[in-house]
């Protein structure tokens, strides 16, 4: 099978490869280390990093659902002077692509972390994750509104490097997510990372109370896969030369293509990495093989192809699986 | 350094309302010690269940017929433990370990108590015979709601200079829980270290019943994870560190064994106010309107 060109480029960024791990499934990337070498991803994407140390929600914070997970975790986290030395640090000595993720309870928040991350060797780009709740806007998060994602967006790239791309991370929790992609570009982000978890909840029909601490959480895994997807779809169609990295309920190469053919240069893989370690790996080299077997010679090739945008020459095949027989449990 | 093995199913036998599984999983056996933890895979590959499920090494024979062998306990709960239960030898399954921080062992001789609820008396057999090995002596105390949920008593007693046992309804031994024999137990037993594994009730109270005597205590924890290897932050509870900072810390990675005055047990599952990091004083809410959601709280 002929070698697929998988480099792929992200605001002027080039990565050897499009799988990234999901903001908040791989901490800081030291862990997922001893199970496969995680500077043969595309990037590690760290968890969302507040400018002071952060407990989170009480527990329970996690509850299993068919096919994905609630959290509430609540960003903890150790503070953006713990991460830099510790956690960036380590990233930057380990020889990996650090994609920080940064999370703020203001617009100066947000724009005092991008300050500090400035210049900070190891960093390859910053995810603005504004799906956090907004103490600035009475309960809202900044993704659900145009204007405070803008602010925050353009607050961030104010204090970014030039060279360093800013992404976006939006909410599908919202009525019109190009509405939501549209001002965070206008507002100078890079590109955009489509989608963070949407809004759920579980009662105990034992306490009859919610399962979870903060009783609301956050949904991912496959569960969500068909949500995300379209949002990338829509994203791209509307957007469709703003980069896009796409994640939610990535499990398989073929999972991976999707996002891709819906119009992702890169995917996160996130929840997956919880039941399986070395999932983002396996994904890569799956993606490798079912790219190859549809003809792709570059990755870049297969971005946004769902679309009907350039004819290919592949040739759908009976035999290829393309994704969960209909009526399976999965 | 935890492994991921496609373990092959040895056994699966029933010990009273709980299962024992043992696997060959080599490379886990081997690096192994009282207290680690696996987590398996439920489910086969496309299972609805994600996450992992967390058992206690019980015994492990890191050589012998079948090379590195790892038993566990487990008690059906759900839909994981199901599939599991209904394994058959040779079928495989997914597991990584070892995982977490076991107990720390004594440099000297020292006297020491071992109180097991329920299955929790699975990581403490291995931990009676690490303990003997180094001349150390063993008292156990063992409780459960009923006797076919006591686990392990047989081999306890033979490992042990003595054994206690409790259930809630009296049909084994003392009728009552195991803090109300353990006090007795410590005073005639003169014990110097205290190791406990159980439900977090049972913990608390061993915990303190302990520490009032200035009993040093290691304790196994209980507390859903969703990943086991330290990345989700879903185990957390809040543990004072040795510089008095309390901080929400991951079970399955600086735990499950902790120090038993370590544990904030009357704040678990909360975050205390001093907790590093823990919110401060929110603004009155206006009634009837809902805390800030958490979208995309991760």
């Amino acid at each position: 099978m002929a070698a697929v060109d998988l480099s792929t480029e992200l605001g002027g960024v080039a990565f050897p490869n499009p799988v990234f791990t999901a903001s908040g499934c791989a901490a800081a990337g030291q862990e997922l280390d001893r199970f496969f070498d995680v500077t043969q991803l595309g990037a590690v994407v760290t968890k969302s990093i507040m400018l002071e140390p952060r407990s989170g929600r009480a527990t329970p914070r996690m509850a299993e659902t068919p096919s994905g997970m609630l959290n509430s975790i609540g960003l903890q986290g150790p503070g953006i002077d713990v991460f830099l030395d510790k956690d960036l640090a380590w990233l930057r000595d380990r020889g990996a692509r650090a994609v920080v993720s940064i999370a703020g309870g203001s617009v100066d928040a947000y724009a005092e972390l991008a300050r500090r991350l400035r210049g900070r060797p190891g960093l390859t780009m910053v995810e603005v994750n504004i799906s956090c709740p907004n103490v600035e806007d009475r309960g809202q998060v900044f993704a659900c509104d145009p204007y405070a994602a803008s602010e925050v967006v353009a607050a961030v790239r104010r204090e970014t490097a030039p060279e360093i791309p800013v992404f976006a991370k939006l909410s599908p929790d919202v009525t019109d997510i190009t509405e939501i992609a549209r001002a965070c570009v206008d507002a100078g982000a890079t590109g955009l990372s489509v989608i963070n978890t949407l809004l759920g909840m579980v009662i105990d029909t034992t306490t009859l109370r919610p399962v979870l601490g903060g009783i609301t959480g956050g949904l991912s895994g496959p569960a969500i896969r068909p949500v995300a997807v379209r949002c990338v779809w829509q994203v791209h169609a509307a957007l469709p030369d703003v980069p896009i990295l796409g994640m939610g309920g990535i499990r398989t190469g073929l999972d991976a293509l999707e996002f891709v053919l819906a119009g992702a240069s890169a995917v996160s893989v996130g929840t997956t990495v919880f039941g399986d370690p070395g999932a983002p790996l396996r994904i890569l080299g799956e993606l490798e093989q079912a790219l190859a077997a549809r003809g792709f010679a570059r990755l870049a090739d297969a971005v946004g192809v769902a679309h009907g945008r350039p004819a290919q020459e592949y040739v759908p095949q009976d035999a290829d699986p393309v994704g969960d027989e209909p009526g399976s449990p999965a | 350094m935890p492994v991921q093995v496609q373990a092959e199913v040895l056994s699966l036998t029933r010990v009273g309302a709980y299962h024992a599984m043992t696997l060959i999983a080599p490379g886990i056996a081997e690096q192994a010690r009282p207290g680690h933890f696996v987590a398996l895979q439920v489910g086969g590959p496309a299972s609805s269940m994600l996450l992992r499920r967390a058992f206690a090494i019980h015994e492990v024979a890191a050589r012998g017929r079948y090379g590195g062998t790892v038993q566990f306990v487990f008690s059906v709960h759900g839909g994981g433990t199901q599939w599991l239960a209904e394994r058959r030898p040779s079928d495989r399954v997914d597991v990584i370990g070892p995982l977490g921080t076991p107990f720390r062992l004594p440099r000297e001789r020292v006297v020491a108590t071992l109180v097991g609820g329920g299955y929790g008396a699975a990581p403490l057999l291995p931990l009676a015979d690490a303990l003997r090995e180094r001349g150390c002596r063993v008292d156990v105390v063992l409780g459960a709601g009923s006797s076919d949920r006591l686990f392990g008593a047989l081999e306890a007693k033979r490992m042990s200079t003595s054994l206690a046992v409790t259930t809630d309804d009296g049909s084994a031994g003392v009728k009552g829980t195991v803090s109300d024999v353990l006090p007795q137990v410590l005073e005639r037993t003169g014990s110097q270290v205290v190791y406990a594994c159980g439900p977090m009730g049972m913990l608390r109270a061993v915990a303190e019943l302990a520490e009032s005597r200035d009993i040093p205590s290691q304790v196994a924890v209980e507390e859903s994870m969703a990943c086991g290897i330290g990345v989700c932050m879903t185990c957390v509870l809040p543990v004072v560190g040795s510089d008095g900072v309390t901080r929400m810390v991951r079970s399955c990675v600086e735990g499950p064994v902790f120090l038993g005055d370590r544990v904030r047990w009357a704040d678990v599952g909360t975050v205390p106010a001093d907790a590093l990091g823990a919110p401060q004083a929110p603004a009155p809410a206006a009634p009837d309107e809902p805390a800030p959601a958490n979208v995309g709280g991760n």
